[in-house]
């Protein structure tokens, strides 16, 4: 006897071709982290520029807040399967942060408050295609989310998208972040599936 | 290249179901017959993969909730999500016998194995017992003594999974102690508590954190997030607070 088939969700052809493969659409806000919300006091914030640059940079809160900014409509990917469309943020482009930086560097290592890390081409971080987040659907980003500021990397899966954000170091070579080491994708392309190493 | 990045590549896999059981009226144990599993940590999980006849695939994760020392039976406990796409086809429609795809085992941060050290404080919320039932089951496996202490929220008495099996567990007298809270209906004569976990509750259940213990969190976000701060605020370092939080879109 054969089993009953799965069927699925009804197929939704207009979000269809915005889903990647293995996705499914969810209008919630899913939070996961490995540990506790880290909460940084503003007046302690700092984000930093670090490793092969031609000298270190770093803003207090106030000095990152006087930077332009830019509101960005984007849909996002966890690798947990969700995706959710057309989230609004508002933050300081990647680009807008390395400006004037000079550096050979080809990866950079995203680092937060509580430890965590994650590594992403620079060419990924560059030509607008991501931000330091300081605020999520209108409102400042809250601590679940990231606050006061995470990374936005929209077109990598959601890990990627560093919550807690703290700086970046730069890397002449790719190494693994947190999730990395326990053999998720180093690169983490949504659209090709590249969830976990060898993806 | 970093040596840790030079893992094997996780293949999808035939698992079969070998049983079902019944735990609770909103969950079900699928216990899986998985041909060549490359054994897991107890806290991992796995991708489970099911087609539509037309090719559409849905993917889920599930926690693994049996020991490592099963072998090749993996079993994961399914929680009905009436609305869900893919939980209804696993917990009502998926008979012994059949068969569905996965992948894993997934995850390596929110794992404990008797060669770390204890005390071990575990929390959880509703079906967030499931990862925290293989370390419990893996410990007994081995006959390990380390201190170890569940305390597990659920909305009802039958809504505890695994209740019988835990209450023979701690009964052996080998260290593990389990604390039930009911936070909506308690039978009559309820001895446990009878409220959400709170910081007083964490106080009492849990260890001290000069024991140095190690607290494992898992369930629905808001349940972790207050447990999880709560933990830091009695003391015990961030850093031995690893959490897993369950999103509330279901599947």
């Amino acid at each position: 006897m054969s089993p009953a088939p799965f069927q699925g969700r009804p197929r939704d052809r207009a979000s269809a071709d915005r889903l990647p493969p293995g996705q499914y659409l969810t209008r919630d806000f899913p939070v996961l982290s490995a540990g506790p919300t880290p909460r940084t006091a503003l007046a302690d914030w700092t984000f930093s520029l670090t490793g092969e640059v031609d000298q270190p940079r770093r803003w207090t809160w106030e000095e990152f807040r006087k930077l332009p900014s830019e509101t960005i409509t984007r849909d996002i990917h966890c690798v947990t399967k969700w995706s959710k469309l057309d989230t609004v943020w508002e933050g300081v482009s990647v680009d807008a942060l390395l400006k004037g930086v000079n550096s050979s560097a080809r990866y950079a290592m995203a680092f937060s408050d509580g430890g965590y890390t994650t590594n992403i081409p620079l060419e990924d971080l560059t030509g607008g295609k991501a931000w330091v987040i300081f605020a999520f659907g209108g409102a400042s980003l809250v601590p679940e989310h990231g606050g006061p500021a995470r990374l936005l990397v929209p077109h990598l899966y959601f890990w990627k998208s560093a919550k807690w954000v703290r700086g970046l170091r730069l890397m002449a070579e790719d190494e693994p972040g947190f999730w990395e080491m326990y053999g998720y994708h180093m690169y983490g392309d949504p659209w090709r599936e590249q969830r976990y190493s060898g993806d | 290249m970093a040596g840790a990045t030079l893992q094997r590549r996780l293949i999808w896999r035939p698992a079969r179901v070998t049983r079902r059981l019944d735990e609770g009226p909103r969950a079900k144990t699928l216990v899986l017959e998985v041909p060549g599993w490359p054994g897991h940590e107890p806290g991992q999980h796995v991708d489970v993969r099911l087609t539509a006849p037309d090719g559409y695939q849905a993917q889920r994760s599930y926690s693994i909730a049996s020991p490592p020392e099963d072998h090749e039976q993996v079993s994961i406990t399914v929680e009905r999500i009436d609305t869900g796409e893919v939980s209804p086809y696993l917990t009502d429609t998926l008979m012994e016998g059949d068969s569905l795809e996965l992948r894993g085992p997934i995850g390596g941060y929110f794992v404990w194995s008797t060669e770390m050290s204890g005390p071990l404080f575990l929390i959880a919320g509703g079906s967030g017992i499931c990862p925290l039932m293989a370390m419990i089951r893996h410990r007994a496996a081995r006959g390990s003594r380390v201190p170890t202490r569940l305390l597990y929220s659920a909305r009802s008495l039958e809504d505890i999974i695994y209740s019988h099996e835990l209450e023979q567990l701690a009964g052996r007298g080998y260290g593990l102690e389990v604390f039930y809270t009911l936070t909506r209906i308690q039978p009559p004569g309820w001895r446990g508590y009878s409220r959400r976990i709170d910081r007083a509750m964490l106080e009492v259940a849990g260890f001290a954190p000069a024991q140095h213990p190690l607290c494992m969190v898992c369930g629905p976000t808001p349940l972790v997030e207050a447990v999880a701060n709560a933990l830091v605020e009695l003391g015990n370092p961030p850093d031995r607070v690893k959490t897993e939080r369950f999103g509330p879109t279901g599947g």
